[in-house]
């Protein structure tokens, strides 16, 4: 369970984020999502303290995130997990490496511990044969899920995700949704993903919170989604023909 | 006031790589990887330039000091104590501001820029001491090595030129290179040596570190490291020069 209390944040005088109360629930695939610069990215780097929140709080179940130091917080860091939306690989290091790095870092696992976990890892991202490619010679869809066996290596309790699908075809798109959600209820952690595709919503979203101008606008479930009187809202989740296709009649 | 803030950052990121690493034997890893990049990768430009300047350090000299009252063995001499005193230590120094400060600058500037250093500070590493620790512990073990193979090989290129040049006969030159030799030259050569390393390591780790941007701003950070890093050895050159030989 993650909880953000009144998190405000602005750059140059310019408010991003506003007074954004929210909870994230553990066991559940949590969705942030809203239209692009709303400021989901802000958002999520403001929990992991990778940008410093103006005010606010956070609280990682009953740790207070924002008033720890950088040692307190790195304690909380060794037990999370980050998909960036850039993947974020490390360049100098082939796949097996990438994957072996947090292992190598905090565990005191044996060499062949250590070296099934990072095959169970890429197993589990049904990637098989990939340890001693490069990122560079890895394609977008790949990369993503080598980064999601990297943050999973190392059992996080807590799971963050910055657009794990975009810029993939649709069957990968949704196999990356899947991946995650089933790894969140296997492990039962807390996992909060940012995207603005509905298809993931429809696919994986256990609870949806919609950040419109850096304002929390509505929170609710997949099901809910698609009968609400919410203005912002509605015109985010029918912005396409096909999803205007099913949409119900809230109005007689 | 820009300065001051610089500076100020700096010695606070230099507060946070000395911290206490997670793991010692992984730093110890990097160090010895840093040194083969950052020292071995070093050696064939080093030589190159040693040698050459070596050979034009003694050819000048022979032909500004062709004056009766000076013994020719003089030249040897001079060119012996320029190698050692300001040549090996200080202009191998800038040479490698150029080439291994940019070198790190851009690739922990790169790092930042497509946010693997966030992944490093997500997963709880500290990024600044992972990254620049073992650069500036590689740094400082390794120059001084290149900077005495510098000293040998300047001073076998000036032999070089003696002879095949003949403007000083070999013999001559040779007793001049062993003239009043005195060990605390090279000492205080190694002395500048290893704060200079100090100051390309961790002036160039400091521009990669705090790179903001894209890949445009990675090419300036690594040119500003090179110009940053120059600057502050020509200064304590001038600081180390004063406390150490007066
Ligand atoms: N470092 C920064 N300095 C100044 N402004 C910033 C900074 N980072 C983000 N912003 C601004 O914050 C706003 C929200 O950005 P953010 O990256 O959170 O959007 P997002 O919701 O993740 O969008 P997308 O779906 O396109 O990724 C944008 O208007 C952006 O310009
Ligand atoms: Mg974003």
């Amino acid at each position: 369970m993650i909880r953000v209390e009144n998190l405000s944040k602005s750059f140059d005088g310019q408010p991003v984020l506003r007074d954004v109360s929210l909870a994230f629930v553990q066991g559940k695939t949590n969705l942030i999502i809203g239209r692009s610069g709303s400021g989901k990215t802000v958002l999520m780097k403001c929990l992991v303290g990778l940008l410093e929140a103006d005010s606010g709080q956070i609280w990682y179940d009953d740790r207070d995130f924002s008033s720890l130091g950088f040692r307190g917080r790195r304690l909380i860091r060794k037990e999370l997990g980050m998909l960036f939306q850039g993947a974020a690989l490390f360049d100098s290091m082939n796949v097996n490496d990438n994957i072996l790095f947090p292992l190598n870092m905090f565990t005191n696992m044996s060499h062949k511990e250590k070296q099934q976990r990072v095959d169970f890892c890429l197993d589990r991202v049904d990637l098989q044969n990939v340890h001693h490619l490069y990122p560079s010679d890895l394609s977008g869809g790949m990369k993503k899920r080598v980064a999601i066996a990297r943050a999973i290596a190392i059992k996080p309790r807590y799971l963050f995700c910055d657009e794990p699908n975009s810029g993939l075809d649709p069957p990968t798109a949704i196999l990356i949704d899947k991946l995650i959600s089933e790894i969140t209820s296997e492990l039962n952690i807390t996992t909060v993903v940012n995207t603005h595709d509905m298809n993931s919503v429809m696919e994986i979203g256990d609870t949806v919170a919609f950040i419109h101008r850096g304002a929390l606008w509505w929170t609710g479930s997949r099901k809910e989604i698609l009968h609400t009187g919410n203005n912002e809202l509605n015109q985010f989740v029918y912005a396409t023909e096909l999803m205007r296709t099913i949409k119900p009649e809230t109005r007689p | 006031m820009k300065l001051f803030y610089h500076i100020g950052r700096y010695f606070m990121l230099l507060w946070i790589i000395v911290q206490k690493p997670e793991k010692a034997s992984i730093y110890r890893r990097q160090i010895i990887v840093e040194l083969d990049h950052l020292g071995l990768e070093s050696l064939g430009i080093v030589a190159i330039i040693s040698v050459f300047m070596g050979a034009v350090v003694t050819i000048q000299t022979a032909f500004n000091t062709d004056h009766p009252l000076l013994p020719i063995y003089a030249i040897g001499f001079a060119t012996r104590q320029s190698i050692i005193l300001e040549f090996s230590p200080t202009v191998i120094s800038l040479i490698l501001a150029g080439k291994v400060g940019s070198r790190i600058a851009s690739e922990i500037g790169t790092m930042r820029v497509t946010e693997q250093i966030d992944a490093l500070e997500i997963m709880g590493v500290n990024a600044a001491g992972y990254l620049i620790l073992p650069k500036i512990v590689a740094s400082m073990i390794i120059n001084p090595f290149l900077v005495v193979a510098s000293m040998f090989l300047g001073i076998f290129g000036g032999w070089l030129a003696a002879g095949v040049t003949g403007v000083v006969p070999l013999g001559n030159f040779v007793y001049g290179i062993l003239f009043e030799f005195d060990p605390f030259d090279v000492f205080y050569a190694l002395i500048k040596t290893v704060v200079f390393a100090l100051i390309i390591a961790s002036v160039s780790g400091y521009f990669g570190f705090y790179t903001r941007g894209g890949a445009l701003q990675v090419g300036h950070s690594s040119t500003r490291a090179v110009v940053f890093s120059s600057i502050y050895i020509i200064i304590f050159n001038l600081i180390l020069t004063q406390l150490l030989l007066v």
